[in-house]
């Protein structure tokens, strides 16, 4: 027959074909175990120490963290300052240059006005229900989320390591932040 | 009539917001054995499509039902949810 082939080279392509789909299969099966395997990733840079912007970054990572999320947030300058145990229970919020205060920044200058609207917000926070700075810290470590304080901030501020709350990572730099946001799915500046 | 559930636990979150009734809910449900309902009280009108959202995206958690009733003027959201193994 003129399509006759060798019967040893068909059955040679046959194996080589068989064995060259298991590989795939197999690596198939790899790559969807990595697509699977994961949690979501989030990092989140935190650069405020006001009242009103420490809670954007504790809410995010605690109830990313009730995702079962892998979390981490880097607290850098201004946001040291939400880590810092004594500091953290003086945050203050600024009447001037926050236009959703509705107080004229000449009125807001005034001396006293920024304690005024710090006890006006703190007030509202504790009526509604809403979980101080300390308790969602706490419940951010407790869950899991890495917590972390700029080494280089920490040293500017001249802040120990024992000053901030327990459980919080000191010790860190930017280089290990980016490391983090490199493979975080997630990556939030507030 | 609705539906009752065998509830295995209830946790309370009146007069808490968000982020507390998911985390709470979180910790609460971990705790549980498969198969166990857990009954979520709220008054955080936000809690509703956070808990939704929350339990689609978390595997071993099942939302079995939402409800809304009203406690002495209090508007009080009913959150069921079954821990799936």
């Amino acid at each position: 027959m003129s399509t006759e082939t060798p019967a040893g080279t068909a059955e040679g392509d046959v194996a080589a074909l068989q064995a060259e789909l298991e590989e795939l299969r197999e690596e198939v099966a790899t790559l969807k175990d990595d697509a699977d395997d994961g949690a979501k990733k989030m990092t989140i840079i935190a650069t405020k120490g006001s009242l009103d912007m420490a809670y954007p970054p504790l809410i995010l990572a605690s109830t990313a963290a009730a995702f079962d999320w892998d979390v981490t947030v880097f607290h850098t300058f201004w946001g040291l300052d939400i880590l810092h145990e004594e500091q953290s229970k003086n945050l203050k919020l600024s009447a001037v240059g926050n236009p959703s205060m509705g107080v004229p920044n000449l009125v807001a200058a005034v001396p006293g006005m920024d304690t005024v609207a710090t006890k006006m917000m703190a007030r509202r926070i504790e009526d509604n229900g809403t979980a101080s700075i300390e308790e969602l810290i706490d419940l951010a470590l407790d869950q899991g989320a890495e917590l972390q304080a700029c080494q280089m901030t920490a040293d500017l501020m001249d802040y120990e390591d024992d000053e901030f709350y327990e459980g919080v990572t000191t010790g860190v730099g930017a280089a290990a932040a980016l490391a983090d946001m490199g493979d975080a799915d997630i990556q939030l500046l507030v | 009539m609705s539906t009752q559930y065998d509830v295995t636990e209830t946790l309370d979150v009146k007069g808490l917001s968000c982020p507390m009734p998911v985390v709470k809910t979180k910790q609460t449900i971990d705790d549980l054995q498969p198969g166990d309902v857990l009954e979520v009280l709220a008054t955080d009108r936000g809690s509703l499509s956070d808990i939704e959202g929350w339990a689609e995206s978390t595997d071993g958690v099942e939302l079995l039902d939402q409800r809304e009733t009203e406690d002495g003027g209090e508007r009080v959201y009913e959150h069921y949810l079954r821990h799936a193994g």
